[in-house]
């Protein structure tokens, strides 16, 4: 068996799925909640919360704007042209390019983040139910051991409307 | 009006997805035919040289780089409107950001081909990029055009990460309710979403840092737009207020393109129970704001040049106020603000069929504002050695339009092939809280319940 799984009508069956879980020994890391919607009302729509994003996005700025300096210094002091009387190395008309690719560096770094932390697949993670589309909401453990999956089935299924499935 | 909810918003929203009727077809070669004209002017534009464009000396600005500003304008519709209605979680954003986001990249495009064929030897365009090229010379990073090349590309990255992003749970729905060929299509697009709270986590927390991202950088883009102009020692150009007068008249045209095509998704796609005239009421707001700010703008700069009374802006004011232009910018005047403060202003006439009204004359109007700044100043510069003036010619005239009907037909195949509302964005808060869940509720909230 690869899971056992539940699907819930709402938010707060789903939670007492979760809290059922847990009290059969499972742990967070171990449990799978699936939505067609973010589910931040409820406790268990808080998990793995925490996120290094921000910080990725801060170095991509950084990463932008070295890129943005060094351009416009390599390729104005390697071939020095006398533009309106300006300096060949000109702060206030580079600080645009330097500015464009700052937040270039910013926006992809964080598109890669997301793509890498949220989309690329994990090892053993496949449960799915195209009924979540639907509107259910999946709450399920993953490659369980076989001692354990009657008594997950019978959590599973207390919360009221549950449907409790096995792949 | 019950609020639709699950597989009542699937439904309703991959219908044009899943469902072909004839309309499609015929809006797709209606609008079709005209980008082909289109198509046809420029390739005639190429091979018979620009003499049979109205552009000549002195005037060598006209159709095009109105056009170029003009939907690099449109673009600041959605975008950057989105991100500040997220950023400040406006709950009434939801069937509108989407809308919104097409646009603004659509118009990046459309906006950037101009150059393009504004361009003699469109072929050599690659001149534009930084890069080294043979004799070692790059280009001038101390140009304006340069600042464009670089401003406009980041802000069509974004835009279509912006839009692209949320866009991948949508695609996960398609991917469960599609078959054959369509369901492989957009299992790849889904990139493997399953809907798990990390992936919601990390979705919402990238939206927001790009929200805040593109904020200014939709700002600078028209800035740095307006700089082609005022960079330049040409009268009524040289100016410091042309940078946020640019982006104002930008964010004006954004929410009225907004408008329309809000107007026709809901008619022709059926979408009332999704786009409500409370959605249409409060864009109506912002565009009367706009409309104000716009004529904020425009009285300053009028005011700053007749005051200071120099003999080549005075030309250039003369012509657009009292003479060969002065029928073109009354009707600007009568478009961009006395037509909107009226319908929007007065709170009977806020209706969806107000909005429309008021949208595309702020369309027209923002277009003429757009001819009004670059052609009256190229034909009246300093010495009147070098005066001129400018007619457009056909191929000028349907390459505009076809520009239209590229944004329609852009418009129509976008709908046909994705959630034109974002699906999942709509079901959020579609699964209220239990009772003893919910926090108690602070002095705030009830005092809100009251209603004060």
């Amino acid at each position: 068996m690869t899971a056992v799984y539940g699907l819930y009508p709402d938010g707060a069956s789903a939670q007492q799925a979760v809290n059922r879980l847990r009290a059969a020994g499972v742990l967070d890391r171990d449990i799978t909640v699936i939505s067609a919607q973010p589910m931040e009302d409820y406790e268990f729509g808080q998990m793995d919360k925490a996120t290094w994003m921000w910080w990725f996005a801060c170095l991509g700025g950084l990463i932008g704007l070295s890129a943005g300096l060094g351009l416009t210094w390599l390729t104005e002091t390697s071939w020095p042209m006398d533009v309106g009387g300006l300096p060949i190395y000109a702060w206030w008309p580079n600080t645009i390019i330097i500015f464009e690719m700052t937040m270039l560096g910013a926006i992809v770094a964080t598109t890669l983040t997301f793509v890498l932390s949220a989309l690329w697949p994990q090892r053993g993670r496949t449960l799915y139910d195209p009924e979540v589309t639907e509107g259910q909401i999946l709450v399920g453990v993953e490659h369980p051991v076989d001692e354990l999956v009657s008594e997950l089935e019978r959590a599973l299924s207390a919360p009221p409307g549950a449907r409790v499935k096995t792949r | 009006m019950t609020h639709p909810t699950g597989s009542r918003i699937n439904n309703d929203l991959l219908r044009p997805l899943l469902l072909t009727s004839w309309r499609f077809y015929v809006l797709v070669a209606f609008f079709g035919a005209f980008v082909a004209a289109g198509l046809i002017a420029w390739l005639s534009q190429i091979f018979f040289g620009f003499g049979i464009s109205g552009l000549r000396w002195p005037v060598y600005w006209g159709f095009y780089v109105t056009n170029f500003v003009f939907w690099i304008g449109i673009s600041h519709a959605g975008t950057l409107i989105s991100a500040i209605l997220r950023l400040v979680n406006a709950g009434w954003r939801r069937p509108v950001t989407r809308c919104a986001e097409v646009i603004t990249v659509f118009a990046l495009l459309i906006g950037a081909m101009f150059p393009l064929i504004h361009l003699g030897r469109p072929w050599l365009a690659f001149w534009l990029f930084p890069y080294p090229s043979e004799r070692l010379i790059w280009p001038n990073f101390r140009s304006p055009l340069v600042w464009d090349f670089f401003a406009i590309n980041t802000y069509l990255t974004g835009s279509i990460l912006f839009l692209f992003l949320p866009m991948i749970p949508d695609f996960a729905v398609v991917r469960d309710r599609a078959t054959g060929l369509r369901r492989r299509v957009y299992r790849v697009l889904a990139l493997g979403w399953r809907g798990t709270p990390k992936q919601w986590h990390r979705l919402e927390t990238a939206m927001q840092i790009m929200a805040i991202a593109i904020i200014p950088v939709a700002v600078s883009v028209h800035t740095i737009v307006s700089f082609d102009f005022s960079m330049a020692p040409v009268p009524m150009w040289n100016t410091t207020i042309f940078g946020p007068y640019f982006v104002a008249g930008a964010i004006f045209s954004g929410i009225a393109g907004l408008l329309i095509a809000m107007a026709a998704l809901r008619k022709f796609l059926h979408l009332e129970e999704y786009l409500h005239p409370v959605h249409f009421e409060n864009l109506g707001k912002l565009l009367l704001v706009m409309a104000l700010l716009w004529g904020y703008f425009v009285f300053n700069e009028r005011l700053v040049t007749y005051y200071g009374n120099g003999p080549a802006e005075m030309a250039v004011f003369r012509q657009t106020q009292w003479q060969s232009f002065a029928p073109l910018h009354w009707t600007m005047v009568f478009l961009n603000f006395v037509l909107p403060l009226t319908l929007m202003g007065i709170r009977k006439f806020r209706t969806i069929a107000g909005c429309v009204i008021a949208s595309i004359g702020v369309i027209v109007g923002m277009w003429l504002e757009r001819f009004l700044i670059i052609v009256p100043a190229l034909g009246h510069k300093y010495l009147p050695y070098s005066y001129g003036t400018y007619r457009p010619e056909p191929v000028e005239i349907v390459i505009t339009i076809a520009s239209f009907a590229a944004m329609s037909l852009l418009y129509v195949l976008f709908a046909k092939f994705i959630p034109i509302i974002s699906i999942w964005e709509l079901k959020a808060g579609e699964h209220p809280p239990a009772p003893d869940l919910v926090p108690p509720a602070t002095e705030e909230h009830r005092l809100g319940d009251l209603r004060l």
